[in-house]
C-alpha cells in the first residue's frame, strides 16, 4: 500500500542518516581534511596520483599533519559541479572537515570555492587556479599550492617570443579555463597567430582540427591539453605527419608522465613550460620521488607533486600555527607564511595566496636506455607571479 | 514497434486509501523535520530533504506527461535547466550587472519568470517534437536539450561551462527569509504540496481524462474529435513550466548554476527516479525522488564502487519490480 | 581554403562516419529486430577496446587480437543477452531503457575494477603507422585510410548477410513476424542471441579498431552512444541502408561542421562572439541536422515499419 511504503520510506530516510551519523568523532583537535576530486571518469588516474601524493605527505608525518591526527575523507564530485558541491556541503555540514583539497576542475572548482569561504573551510587548491579566485574573489580562506591557471601559458609565451616564432596556432578546449590559458599566452607572445581552435572538452579525435592546422602552416602548435585529449592530440599530430614541421609547445600537464607513456616517441623533441621536474636536485623533491617510487612502485607524476605539496603546506603550517585549528586568522597568517620546503625549490605566497615561483623550461627526450622524461633545460620566468594579485582586494 | 509506457499496462491509479493515522504520522513527520534535525545537531539533513522534494517536484512534473501522457521526453532536464539559468542571470544581472538583461533578486517575478521561460521554451519544443512518436520522440527532445546544453556552454559573459554563483537565495520578503534552511524548506514543502495537489485535480479534470485517453488511444481520441496533439502539447508546455519552477528552485538550493543541470544524463536521472518511483502513479515522481536520491546519498558514503551497486539495483528493479516501487505495492485487482 | 584542406577534411568525415556506422548498424538491428533499445551499446564498444588492450599485450601481434578482441566481446555480449537482455524483449522501451542504464554502470565499475582507472593507450600496427601522400602536400595516415577500407568492407559485408543470406533472411523473417517464423521452425531465441552477439561484435570491431587512435578510458561509450542513437533515428530504425546513410551524413555534416564554421563565422561576426557561437555551432550540428531530418520525415529516411 501506498501510504504504507511511503511512511515507512520516510522513517528510513530518517533513521538511515540518523545511524550514518552517529559515528562521527566530533573531536575538535583531530585534523579532517576532505579530498574532493574527480574519482570517476576519464581523468580520475589524474585524481589517483594527486591522492597518492597526499597520502604520501600524511605518510611521512606519521599520519598526523601538524602535529594533529589525521583524518582524510575522499569524495568523488563525478567531474560535475552540482555533485561537486553536494557533495562538498556533505563534507562540511556532516563531515566538520576543516580544510578542502583535491579538486581538478575549475567549474567544481567554481562551485566549492564561495560555500568554502561562507563556512570558513580552507580550501587548499592543489591544481589550476581559477582567475577569479586568484583577483577579485580572492579570500583569506583560499590558497593555491600549484599553479594559477594562466602563468604555464605565460612562460611558453615568453619563450615562443624570445626565440622569435612568427606564427603560432593555438589549440586549447572550450571551457573558462582554457580559455584563460590562450589568454595568458597571448600576453605574454608578441608574435602572429596563425589560428585558434576551441574543441570541446573531452574530445578525442582532432582530425578536424589537424587539418585546419595543416592549412595554416604554422612554426608551432601551443597545445593547451590533458589527459586522454593530450595524448590523442600529440599522437594523431604525429601520425598526419606534421611534427617534422612544427614545434609542439604547450604547459607541463600535457606533457607529463601519462601523455609519455600514451604518446611514446612522437613526443621526444616538445618543450614545455612548468615549475616542476622529477630531476629537480634539491633534497625534498629527492626524497619525495624516492618515497614515492617505493611506495606505489611508478614514478610520480606532476599531479602527485602537487598532492604531496599540499599536504607539505597542511603540515608546516598547522604545526606552525600551534596546531590550534579553533582560530582560523592565526592558521591563515602561519599557512601565508608557506613556511614548508616545496619540492619545486623556491616557493612562497603572493599577497593573494598564489605561488610566486619559478617556471623552466622542459623538453621530452630520449635517453639511451629509451626510457622518455622530461629534461629541465633553463629557467623562463624567475620568482613568477600571476597577473591577478593586483585586481585582489584582501584585508 | 509497441511504444506503450508503463503505465498503459497499469489501470489508472485509484484513489488510495489512507487510514487517516498514518497519513497524519508523515504529514508531521515531513512538518516538523528542520526542527528534528536541529535537535540532532545535523542540518546537513534538511539540505537533503529540500533537494528531495525539489527533484519530487521536477520529476512529478515528468510524469505528467509521461505517466499520464504517455510521451517520453529525455530532454527533460532542459527545462529544468531553463528555470534555473533564469533565476541565476537575473540574480547575477541584479548584483553584477553585466548589462544585457534587467536583473532582480526577488522571488515573487525570477520564480515565476523561470516557469514562464521553461513553459515557452516547452511549447517551441513541444509544437517541433510532437510531430514525431516513439523513439523518434525520445530523441528529438534528447536533441534540444543538447542544443541548449551546448548555448549554455557557450555562454561566456554567464558563466559557459564553469557556471554561475548566485550572490545569494532569491529574496521573498514578509519575514521570510530563504537564506535560512528551515525557511526555505517550508517553502520547498508549500510548493511540493501545492503541485501535488494540483496534479490531483488537475489528474482528475476533463483535460486530464482526455489527456489520458489519448495516452490509451490516441486514433480513438482523435476519431471522436480531438485535437490531441494541442492537448498533449498543452501538458508538455504545463510540464515545462513546473520542472522550470523545480530548477528555480535547484538554483537557490544550490546557490550555483551550470550547464551541467541540462546535460543528457539529468534527463536520464530523471527517467530512472520516476521509472523506479512508479510512473503513471500519482506519488511515483516523489517516491521516486525520495529513494533515488536517499540511495545515492547512502551508497556514495560507503563505497566508491557504489556505481555498481546502483547499476546491479536499477537491473534488479526492472526484473522484478517492473511497475516501479509504488506499483508494487499496489493491490492487484484492487 | 584549398583542396587539399576539403579533401582532408572530407577523408576525415567519411573515416568518422563509417566508424559510426559500424556502431549504429548494430544499434539499428538490434532495436529493429528485437524492438530492444540497448544504452549498453556503447559500453560493448568500450569493452571491444579494453579487450583489445589485453589480447595485443598477450599475443603481441595486432592482427592476431584483433579477431580475438571481437570473439571475448561477442561472447560476454551472448552471455548478458542469456542473463539479462533476453527478459527485456517483451517489455517496453522505458523498462528497456533503465535497465541498460544499469548495466552502463555495471559494466563502466567492471572495467574500472579490471584494468583500473588510468586511461590505456595502444600503438598503431607498424604496417599503417606512416602517412601515404594521398595528393601533393596531403600526406594522410595510413591508418585512417585503413578504417576507411575497413567500413566499407564492413558495410558491404552486412548487406550481404542481411540480403543475400539464408541467415539474414531468417532475421528478416523472425523480426516481421516472430510467431509465423517460430511455427516454421525457427529457433528465435539463439536467433536473437546471434544478432545481439554479432551487434557486440561490430561494436567490438570499432572499439578495437579506433583504440590505437584514441586513447581508452572507462565511460568512452558514453559519448558515443548518442551519436549512434541519432544516426539510427536519421537513418530510421531497423535499416542497415539506413543506418549507413545517417552514419555518412552525421560524420561528414559534424566534421565539416567542425571544419568550416569557425573561420566563416568569424569573417561575419567580432572574434569574442565568433568563437562562442562557433563551438556551439559545432557542438550543436548534429543535433540540427536531426532535428530537421525528423521534422520532415518524423520516422527517419528509410523507415523499416510504416
Amino acid at each position: 500500500m501506498t501510504h504504507t511504503l511511503r511512511g515507512a520510506l520516510r522513517a528510513l530516510a530518517i533513521a538511515l542518516p540518523a545511524v550514518v551519523a552517529l559515528p562521527v568523532a566530533q573531536a575538535q583537535d583531530k585534523l579532517r581534511i576532505g579530498f574532493l576530486s574527480t574519482l570517476t571518469g576519464p581523468i580520475s588516474g589524474l585524481a589517483v596520483d594527486m591522492q597518492d601524493g597526499f597520502n604520501l605527505g600524511i605518510k611521512q608525518a606519521g599520519g598526523r599533519l601538524g602535529g594533529l591526527e589525521t583524518e582524510l575523507i575522499v569524495a568523488d564530485d563525478q567531474q560535475n559541479p552540482d555533485t561537486g558541491k553536494q557533495v562538498f556541503d556533505k563534507l562540511v555540514k556532516k563531515d566538520r572537515v576543516q580544510i578542502v583539497t583535491g579538486t581538478l576542475f575549475t567549474n567544481v572548482m567554481n562551485a566549492i570555492g564561495p560555500i568554502a569561504f561562507r563556512e570558513k573551510v580552507f580550501f587548499i587548491n592543489a591544481n589550476n587556479g581559477p582567475a577569479q579566485f586568484a583577483g577579485e574573489q580572492c579570500n583569506p580562506f583560499y590558497f593555491n599550492v600549484a599553479w594559477q591557471g594562466e602563468t604555464p601559458a605565460e612562460a611558453m609565451g615568453k619563450y615562443a617570443s624570445d626565440k622569435g616564432l612568427k606564427k603560432v596556432y593555438v589549440v586549447a578546449p572550450n571551457f573558462p579555463a582554457g580559455q584563460a590559458n590562450v589568454g595568458g599566452f597571448k600576453r605574454f607572445y608578441k608574435g602572429g597567430i596563425a589560428g585558434e581552435t576551441f574543441v570541446k572538452l573531452g574530445q578525442l579525435d582532432f582530425s578536424v582540427e589537424i587539418g585546419q592546422i595543416r592549412s595554416a602552416k604554422p612554426d608551432a602548435v601551443y597545445v593547451y591539453l590533458f589527459g586522454g585529449m593530450a595524448v590523442n592530440f600529440l599522437k594523431q599530430f604525429h601520425q598526419a605527419g606534421l611534427t617534422k614541421e612544427t614545434q609542439v609547445i604547450g604547459p607541463g600537464f600535457g606533457f607529463d608522465d601519462d601523455t609519455i607513456r600514451g604518446v611514446g616517441d612522437a613526443l621526444v623533441g616538445s618543450l614545455n613550460a612548468w615549475w616542476w621536474n622529477r630531476d629537480f636536485d634539491n633534497p625534498q623533491n629527492r626524497k619525495f620521488v624516492a618515497d614515492y617510487q617505493a611506495e606505489y612502485k611508478r614514478p610520480p607524476s606532476l599531479y602527485a607533486a602537487q598532492g604531496y605539496d599540499a599536504a607539505m603546506l597542511i603540515d608546516a603550517g598547522v604545526r606552525a600555527a600551534g596546531g590550534k585549528l579553533g582560530d582560523k586568522e592565526a592558521l591563515r597568517k602561519a599557512l601565508a607564511t608557506a613556511p614548508f620546503k616545496s619540492v619545486r625549490g623556491d616557493f612562497k605566497f603572493g599577497a593573494n595566496q598564489n605561488p610566486v615561483m619559478t617556471y623552466y623550461l622542459r623538453q621530452v627526450v630520449k635517453d639511451a636506455q629509451g626510457n622518455i622524461s622530461n629534461k629541465t633545460v633553463a629557467p623562463l620566468l624567475p620568482n613568477h607571479a600571476d597577473a591577478y594579485g593586483g585586481a585582489c582586494r584582501m584585508g | 514497434m509497441s511504444t506503450t509506457p508503463l503505465a498503459a499496462t497499469q489501470r489508472p491509479p485509484a484513489a488510495p486509501r489512507w487510514p487517516a493515522a498514518l497519513a497524519a504520522a508523515s504529514g508531521l513527520l515531513a512538518l516538523l523535520f528542520p526542527l528534528l534535525m536541529q535537535a540532532l545537531d545535523q542540518p546537513f539533513y534538511t539540505g537533503l530533504a529540500t533537494r528531495i522534494l525539489i527533484f519530487a517536484i521536477v520529476v512529478s512534473s515528468l510524469n505528467l506527461i509521461l505517466g499520464f501522457g504517455g510521451m517520453v521526453s529525455f530532454g527533460h532536464a532542459a527545462f529544468l535547466g531553463t528555470g534555473a539559468y533564469t533565476v541565476g542571470i537575473l540574480s547575477l544581472e541584479a548584483t553584477k550587472k553585466i548589462g544585457l538583461l534587467p536583473g532582480t533578486e526577488s522571488a515573487w517575478i525570477a520564480w515565476p519568470a523561470a516557469a514562464l521561460a521553461s513553459g515557452l521554451l516547452a511549447l517551441v519544443i513541444g509544437a517541433l517534437s510532437l510531430r514525431t512518436r516513439g523513439i523518434y520522440f525520445i530523441m528529438i527532445t534528447l536533441a534540444f536539450a543538447q542544443m541548449l546544453y551546448y548555448i549554455c556552454v557557450s555562454l561566456k559573459m554567464y558563466g559557459g561551462d564553469d557556471g554561475l554563483n548566485l550572490a545569494s537565495r532569491s529574496h521573498a520578503g514578509f519575514g521570510v527569509d530563504l537564506g535560512d534552511d528551515r525557511h526555505f524548506y517550508y517553502v520547498v514543502l508549500a510548493l511540493f504540496a501545492a503541485t501535488l495537489f494540483g496534479m490531483h485535480r488537475l489528474v482528475r479534470s476533463r483535460f486530464g481524462r482526455v489527456i489520458e485517453g489519448i495516452r490509451e488511444n490516441e486514433a480513438r481520441m482523435q476519431a471522436i474529435g480531438y485535437a490531441t496533439t494541442r492537448y498533449k502539447l498543452v501538458c508538455f508546455a504545463i510540464a515545462g513550466a513546473l520542472a522550470g519552477l523545480g530548477g528555480a528552485l535547484l538554483a537557490n538550493q544550490n546557490l550555483f548554476v551550470s550547464p551541467n543541470m541540462m546535460s543528457w544524463f539529468q534527463s536520464g536521472s530523471l527517467l530512472m527516479m520516476l521509472i523506479v518511483g512508479g510512473v503513471g502513479c500519482l506519488w511515483g515522481g516523489p517516491i521516486g525522488a525520495l529513494v533515488f536520491l536517499v540511495l545515492e546519498e547512502v551508497m556514495s558514503g560507503y563505497t566508491q564502487r557504489w556505481q555498481f551497486v546502483m547499476g546491479a539495483a536499477l537491473i534488479g528493479i526492472v526484473l522484478f519490480a517492473p511497475r516501479g516501487i509504488v506499483g508494487a505495492f499496489k493491490r492487484r485487482g484492487g | 581554403m584549398n583542396a587539399i584542406f576539403l579533401l582532408e577534411q572530407a577523408l576525415n568525415g567519411l573515416q568518422f562516419g563509417l566508424m559510426l556506422f559500424l556502431l549504429a548498424s548494430g544499434l539499428t538491428l538490434v532495436f529493429g529486430i528485437m524492438d530492444l533499445i540497448n544504452l549498453a551499446h556503447g559500453s560493448l564498444y568500450m569493452l571491444g577496446a579494453y579487450m583489445m588492450v589485453t589480447c595485443f599485450a598477450v599475443t603481441g601481434s595486432f592482427w592476431l587480437a584483433l579477431p580475438l578482441a571481437l570473439l571475448a566481446t561477442a561472447l560476454v555480449a551472448m552471455l548478458l543477452e542469456v542473463l539479462i537482455v533476453r527478459r527485456l524483449y517483451r517489455r517496453d522501451h522505458l523498462a528497456q531503457v533503465l535497465a541498460t542504464f544499469g548495466l552502463i554502470l555495471c559494466l563502466n565499475e567492471g572495467v574500472r575494477m579490471l584494468w583500473g582507472p588510468h586511461q590505456l593507450s595502444m600503438d598503431v600496427p607498424a604496417l599503417l603507422a606512416g602517412s601515404l601522400p594521398v595528393l601533393p602536400g596531403l600526406q594522410y595516415p595510413a591508418y585512417r585510410l585503413a578504417i576507411i577500407v575497413l567500413g566499407a568492407a564492413v558495410a558491404a559485408g552486412l548487406f550481404w548477410l542481411v540480403n543475400r543470406t539464408r541467415v539474414g533472411m531468417l532475421i528478416r523473417a523472425g523480426a516481421s513476424n516472430r510467431e509465423m517464423a517460430t511455427a516454421l521452425g525457427v529457433d528465435i531465441r539463439l536467433l536473437f542471441t546471434l544478432v545481439f552477439g554479432l551487434g557486440a561484435a561490430l561494436c567490438a570491431l570499432a572499439g578495437a579498431v579506433l583504440g590505437p587512435l584514441l586513447s581508452i578510458s572507462v565511460g568512452m561509450g558514453e559519448s558515443i552512444i548518442i551519436l549512434a542513437f541519432v544516426v539510427v533515428v536519421i537513418g530510421g530504425i531497423g535499416s542497415v541502408r539506413g543506418a549507413l546513410v545517417g552514419a555518412i551524413l552525421v560524420g561528414m555534416v559534424d566534421t565539416l561542421g567542425r571544419a568550416i564554421l569557425p573561420g566563416a563565422l568569424r569573417s561575419l561576426l567580432r572574434p569574442e562572439l565568433a568563437d562562442s557561437m562557433a563551438a556551439a555551432a559545432a557542438s550543436v550540428s548534429i543535433y540540427v541536422l536531426m532535428a530537421l531530418v525528423l521534422v520532415w520525415r518524423p520516422a527517419g529516411l528509410f523507415p523499416t515499419r510504416g
